[in-house]
């Protein structure tokens, strides 16, 4: 329906000098990318270049899949890794395509911008010498006042008019070029948002245990991932500290979530502490940081008493395994286990870890492998004791939630035994030494994030979506007039009205719309002066203004 | 309530079917029509006699070559017209039952019925069909496309009714939103206009080439639809109106997803898909505005756009495992 003039392809006068080759092909090569053609094709590029993005696993979205996919598939994944296809997104041939996009986008707007500026500072052109040769077309006798009335009608309709002797050009739906110009500087805008986001932005992940002791403060370190833009330093984080004080959790029957919810103490740079709430759907919102929760689990408590009578305890996360029972899974280490409190010497093949799964609701008999609701109902943990060098001091990093199966293989560590222990339980071990389970602390999953984007997304979404219903739904047409003097030949063939003026009118729609011949006709109504089809006129310039419920109409 | 709600689906689905042979005969006697017209009168008779085997009984043989009463021809073309009006009238009976059975559903579950992909094709499906009976009312004359919209309803309804069915179940907290009604209406909405956009655009297709003068098969389907202009506008139309829906969709998702996730936009699977419909969509109204893309061309993007909604649709949830896996299919 659109009449859109594809912009020329070759400018108007001929080039006066040879033109430089390289100049002529960089030339032609513009011409070309900022062809309508081209940004179609680069537009289906993109929608194709994104499906890899969802097929294979992602590492921006999640890194274990990909960690799996690469065991499972050990001679193809390091093939698909050097093309990027674990970070499809961020790869060099979509950034390539959408890059061209918008270049394509913004050598396209440009010159349009140009134009439509320059459409909108002139005036409606001169009415076009055969009116009848337009799609509309009508003869009426003329209205007492002469084209100055019939400008003042249509005037009164918003229409951009400009009277030159006895003829009345007209103009309206300047909206729709203003809408399609917007809706695509507005995308522009959008990909600035996200390249702010991703340089000065930053985000970081980590559990946080309930409890005045497990309380962080906002600096690198204490995130367990933490992703600072190109842009960022470390010394950029805000300042802040956040305490968990109390977890609540809601369940169905059937273990489906309901409702969480954490209360939080916070204590921001310039501030006294101050309690706050956060959950699912409702983030906790500081200043230059947001802390979103995404998860939570239980943290077993478990007291070991060495040979020495000494009492340490542990109280890690136990990370959740995914089923709905929240069964999870963890580590206690004891590294300082058994040092000999008189002497300082420690023996490292005294070092201490329990493995193992903890089942808020454990059921009645065994296997105990598997948590039959999500709370704590009958809690228990399974554990595994090992005895040896952990190799913590080996000062190769390894993870908290897991025992280092290095040692284990190597023999460094030995298994000694396994046991359920309920809550208060005491489990004794062939050493003498003791492991207590205490009870368990809530956790919940924590990402903090800034994104100096976001309002700029937000913004520029926002105007594109008012700038698109613009672009969809305007239409541009143009209607002229011309008062003929009375006694001069009637170009519509018979003469209706003998001796006295008549007005001839024609329309242009420059954007094709069935409505149009519509409107004409009441235009010609209100502009003939007609009483009662003037109120059929009042009525369509409203549908005229509403041409969006109007299209859906036809 | 649940029980109910699941009855009326069942008797949609029913309905459904009615529709469609009711639309199936009506276009056969059309077609019977054709060929009668078509005939010399000295042989309308005989014309008659000859297409009973395949089709319901016309005129009886002894009809005199210019009979005082109603022409066989006439009679046959009224009965085509009773067909549609059965067509139409069990469609809108259809439409009520499914709506029943969505508010039955609501009523149970306490919440919009939008919590998992039954409940999302099913309020999909509707507002295809509610969308279809408005653009009848506007234009009766597309009537013969309730043939194949009939067809898409009793094919998408009954896979919810017989793969996705999932008893009632309230929302996790991450739904638990009222950004979860804003983003979900506006998908469903939207969707649901694209799903009846399809129709026309295939129609079109199958039209555009009759028109051209091809015979074979699938363009025989279209002998009967209405012009291929005609289609391609209403294709038009229906993509116009859902594009911005869809558009206002995917960012109050964004939107939702900030609050929810930490981020705006994380391409999970669904996000990717919405993206890639939204740009295949962007792609059909600027190949529509070109005027050197051809409109069959400009079509046929269309059609892959719904693909992409379908692929989102089912395919996501089947397939990947994502932060919108609350799909709930059953195990
Ligand atoms: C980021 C990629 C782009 C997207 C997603 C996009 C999307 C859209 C959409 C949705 C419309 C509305 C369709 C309509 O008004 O009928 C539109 C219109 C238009 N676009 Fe784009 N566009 C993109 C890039 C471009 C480029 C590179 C050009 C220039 C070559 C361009 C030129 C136009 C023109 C001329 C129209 C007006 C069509 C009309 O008057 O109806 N667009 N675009």
């Amino acid at each position: 329906m659109t009449v859109v003039d594809d912009r020329p392809a070759t400018p108007a006068e001929a080039p006066r000098r040879r033109p430089h080759r390289v100049l002529a092909l960089l030339r032609n090569s513009w011409r070309q990318l900022t062809s309508m053609r081209t940004a179609l094709v680069l537009l289906f590029l993109l929608a194709v270049a994104a499906i890899p993005g969802s097929v294979l696993p992602q590492r921006g979205v999640n890194p274990e899949d990909v960690r799996d996919y690469f065991t499972a598939h050990p001679d193809l994944a390091p093939v698909l890794d050097r093309i990027g296809a674990f970070e499809a997104f961020g790869s060099v041939w979509f950034s390539a395509i959408y890059l061209l996009l918008f270049t394509s986008l913004i050598g396209c707007i440009t010159p349009r911008l140009r134009d439509h500026v320059r459409a909108l500072r002139s005036r409606p052109p001169a009415a076009p010498k055969r009116l009848d040769r337009l799609p509309q077309h009508a003869v009426f006798a003329a209205p007492a006042g002469g084209a100055a009335a019939v400008a003042e009608v249509l005037r009164r309709r918003r229409w951009r008019v400009v009277v030159r002797g006895d003829e009345v050009s007209a103009e309206k739906g300047y909206l729709k070029e203003t809408g399609n110009l917007l809706f695509h500087t507005s995308m522009v805008v959008l990909l600035v948002g996200v390249a702010l986001g991703s340089w000065y932005g930053w985000s970081g992940n980590r559990l946080l245990v309930a409890g005045e002791e497990n309380a962080f403060c906002n600096t690198r370190q204490q995130y367990a991932e933490a992703k600072l833009g190109p842009r960022v330093g470390s010394e950029d984080l805000p300042a802040f500290c956040l305490r968990l004080d109390d977890f609540q959790a809601r369940f169905l029957e059937t273990g489906q979530p309901e409702f969480f919810n954490a209360r939080v103490t916070v204590d921001e740079a310039g501030g006294a502490p101050r309690p706050a709430e956060f959950s699912v759907n409702s983030p906790l919102r500081l200043d230059g940081a947001n802390v979103y929760l995404l998860g939570h689990g239980y943290a077993p408590v478990i007291r070991y008493t060495d040979r020495f009578g000494r009492s340490q305890t542990s109280a890690v996360p136990f990370l959740t395994t995914g089923d709905v029972g929240l069964t999870s899974e963890g580590l206690a280490a004891f590294p300082d286990a058994n040092v000999d409190p008189a002497t300082g010497a420690r023996d490292p093949n005294l070092q201490m870890a329990f493995t193992g799964l903890y089942l808020p609701t454990a059921p009645d008999a065994p296997p105990y492998v598997r948590s039959e609701y999500p709370t704590e109902r009958n809690p228990a943990v399974n554990l595994v004791a090992y005895r040896g060098n952990l190799g913590l001091d080996a000062g190769i990093p390894g993870s908290v939630y897991e025992l280092d199966q290095r040692q284990v293989r190597a023999g460094k560590v030995k298994e000694v035994g396994t046991r359920l222990l309920k809550v208060g339980e005491a489990w004794t071990l062939d050493d003498g030494t003791t492991v207590e389970f205490l009870g368990t602390k809530p956790y919940i999953t924590l990402s903090v994030r800034y994104d100096p984007g976001s309002t700029l997304l937000l913004v520029s979404s926002a105007v594109l979506l008012v700038g698109l219903m613009g672009s969809l739904f305007g239409r541009r047409r143009r209607v002229f007039f011309r008062v003929l003097p009375a006694g001069s030949v009637d170009p519509g063939g018979g003469s209706p009205t003998g001796g006295s003026s008549l007005v001839e009118a024609g329309g242009l729609p420059r954007t094709d719309h069935p409505g149009f011949a519509d409107e004409f006709g009441q235009l010609v109504a209100a502009v003939s002066g007609d009483g009662r089809p003037d109120e059929r006129a009042g009525a369509g310039r409203d549908d005229g203004d509403r041409s969006g419920a109007r299209e859906g109409a036809e | 309530m649940s029980a109910l709600s699941d009855q009326l689906v069942t008797f949609a689905i029913l309905a459904y079917l009615v529709a469609m042979i009711s639309h199936a005969v009506e276009y056969a006697l059309g077609n019977a029509r054709a060929r009668v017209a078509a005939a010399p009168v000295r042989e309308l008779v005989g014309a008659g006699v000859g297409t009973a085997g395949g089709l319901p009984p016309l005129a009886p043989a002894v009809v005199p070559a210019a009979p005082p009463g109603p022409t066989a021809a006439e009679r046959t073309a009224r009965r085509a017209r009773l067909g549609g009006r059965i067509a139409v009238a069990a469609t809108a009976l259809a439409a009520l039952l499914h709506l029943g059975a969505l508010v039955a559903r609501g009523v149970a579950a306490d919440r919009m019925p939008w919590g998992n992909m039954y409940e999302f094709v099913l309020t999909v499906s509707w507002i295809g069909v509610a969308a279809w009976l408005v653009v009848l009312v506007k234009r009766p004359s597309l009537r013969r496309l309730g043939l194949f919209l009939s067809l898409v309803m009793v094919l998408l309804v009954a896979t919810a009714e017989l793969v996705l069915y999932v008893p009632v179940v309230p929302l996790v907290p991450a739904l638990n939103s009222y950004w979860f009604v804003i983003h979900v209406s506006t998908i469903v909405f939207s969707s649901g206009i694209l799903l009846l956009g399809v129709v026309p655009a295939v129609a079109y297709l199958m039209r555009a080439g009759y028109e051209q003068g091809r015979r074979s098969f699938p363009y025989t389907l279209a002998k009967r639809m209405p012009t291929a202009a005609a289609l391609e506008r209403l294709t038009f139309v229906l993509h116009a109106f859902a594009f911005p829906i869809f558009t206002f969709a995917v960012i109050a998702g964004a939107i939702w997803a900030e609050a929810a996730w930490g981020r705006p936009w994380g391409w999970d699977p669904k996000e990717t898909w919405a993206f890639i419909s939204w740009v295949v969509y962007a792609g059909y109204l600027h190949a529509r505005a070109t005027p050197s893309v051809k409109r069959n061309v400009a079509t046929w993007l269309a059609v892959v756009g719904f693909l992409t909604v379908l692929m989102n649709l089912f395919g996501v949830n089947i397939f990947f495992e994502g932060l919108h896996s609350y799909g709930g299919l059953p195990d």
